[in-house]
């Protein structure tokens, strides 16, 4: 048996059409997860306790089962409670509340791991709290949380491969539909294996730029 | 004469331990004062509580005869709004043990930082007060340094600069010495030096014992959350001194500092 290339080739624009998908939502997921990650730790942390134990229900509730089991429950179990979606929305608003649960845990370990005494350095020459968590606390947690940030984006690209059981036309229903059609799974799976390891590359390289050009704002511990 | 710092009755309890007791205590205008003691005494939280880093328990704290935190109402207190605590403070600047700079920024920004933020100077405006403030710790040309790439030593004259620039009446250090090495000390003690001989009100929590008889007005010796001394260095070095006064300088007598009493 030989691999057959010729094939790839022949289907390189539908493969590519579901890499651009695939890093759409990703992307896209992985900007709105953050944001939303952020707000619910901000919120955890200088809100009223009533909100804060809400939060919390929320991100164990989230991270408490697969993300294949709560993306059915939204895209099969939303009509039952008259929220129909279609597979990107879904997929999309699924991935959101998925991954912001866990940024949110990025983001409150990054709150507390800055030092006490530079935030109490901001209270002495008279910032207001809002002041220091905005010209202090946000930047240095930034530095000290990259590194599980990126690792956070990369887990949640693999993820992108379960929106395939709705239907979204990304990377694994493309070529996987590719595979069976042609009878060449082995050549499908391989170059779907290369495809995300090549954004998982991209993505690391990034962040590790990321990382030395921030190196300099850490403080030596 | 107002005094800079009145302390009245102040207690600080952290759960179930009292760290102060009932604490008075005076601080003149334009002198330094330091705080010794073993570790464990107190003097770092009623440092703390001065610049309003803690509340204390009990007792109420005065700043230039304006009330820091807490005001009287007949026998009890009531906290005063956040906006007026911090109108108080803006007179304290504080430096810490550990330097506290704020890593993202460098030199020149956490000296600039809180002229822009809090008071509103035009950039321009601050950087070139930063920068003169930088240079009278000896370090204007480090301004473009990040933290990271200055020396303990560095890294605290730059803290002292960033609370300099804020105009303080009165400055608050909290053994800014004591995590540099020797050769280090040397050069944050010489910016302390030139400021109290520059008449800046001072209140210094210090284990340089040679530094609080050269330099300080005030000796205030804690023990147990309790103010067991206080006088002129001479009162209270003088022999024969309070029994558990020679016991705590002993210990330094035993690491042979001998020569600085």
């Amino acid at each position: 048996m030989s691999l057959d290339l010729a094939l790839l080739q022949e289907k390189a624009p539908e493969i590519a059409s579901g890499a651009l998908i695939t890093t759409l939502i990703w992307i896209g997921t992985s900007i709105t997860g953050a944001a939303l990650g952020l707000i619910v730790a901000l919120l955890r942390r200088y809100s009223p306790k009533p909100v804060g134990v809400g939060l919390r229900v929320y991100v164990e509730v989230v991270r408490g089962s697969p993300f294949l089991v709560q993306l059915f429950l939204l895209y099969y179990g939303g009509p039952f409670i008259g929220l129909t979606l279609d597979s990107i929305p879904a997929a999309v608003l699924s991935m959101t509340l998925y991954s912001a649960a866990y940024y949110s845990e990025i983001f409150r370990g990054g709150f507390e791991a800055v030092p006490k005494g530079h935030i109490e350095a901001a209270t002495c020459v008279g910032f207001t709290q809002m002041q220091t968590v905005r010209r202090i606390i946000l930047p240095e947690m930034t530095v000290l949380v990259l590194p599980s940030l990126v690792n956070m984006a990369i887990l949640m690209l693999k993820e992108t491969a379960i929106l395939s059981i709705i239907a979204v036309p990304e990377l694994t229903l493309v070529v996987g539909a590719i595979g069976s059609q042609s009878y060449a799974f082995v050549e499908a799976m391989l170059i779907l294996a290369l495809t995300y390891w090549a954004l998982v590359e991209i993505c690391g390289r990034l962040g590790r730029f990321a990382e030395s050009r921030l190196s300099k704002f850490r403080f030596a511990a | 004469m107002t005094a800079a710092i009145k302390i009245q009755g102040v207690s600080k309890n952290f759960g179930p331990t009292q760290v102060l007791k009932n604490i008075d205590l005076e601080v003149a205008p334009q002198t330094v004062t330091c705080l010794i003691g073993p570790s464990g005494s107190g003097k770092s939280t009623l440092l703390r509580c001065i610049a309003f880093l803690e509340e204390a328990s009990e007792g109420l704290i005065q700043i230039e005869g304006e009330y820091l935190g807490f005001t009287p109402e007949g026998s009890k207190r009531t906290r005063l709004p956040e906006q007026k605590i911090r109108a108080v403070r803006s007179r304290i600047g504080m430096v810490f043990q550990q330097f506290n700079l704020w890593p993202h920024m460098t030199a020149l920004g956490n000296v600039r930082e809180a002229l822009v933020t809090v008071r509103g100077m035009p950039r321009e405006e601050a950087d070139k007060r930063a920068l003169a403030e930088l240079d009278k710790v000896g370090l204007s040309h480090r301004a473009h340094h990040y933290p990271s790439q200055l020396s303990g030593g560095q890294q605290q004259r730059v803290a002292i600069a960033r609370a300099l620039a804020l105009e303080p009446k009165i400055m608050l250090f909290d053994e800014a010495t004591s995590s540099l090495d020797p050769e280090l000390t040397g050069e944050v003690l010489k910016v302390m030096r030139d400021l109290a001989a520059s008449g800046m009100t001072m209140v210094v929590v210090t284990h340089e014992i040679g530094f609080a008889a050269s330099v300080g007005s005030r000796i205030v010796f804690l023990d147990h959350g309790e103010l067991l001394l206080q006088g002129t260095p001479e009162e209270v070095f003088a022999k024969p001194r309070h029994a558990r006064l020679d016991q705590f300088l002993d210990t330094y007598l035993d690491r042979g500092a001998a020569s600085l009493l």
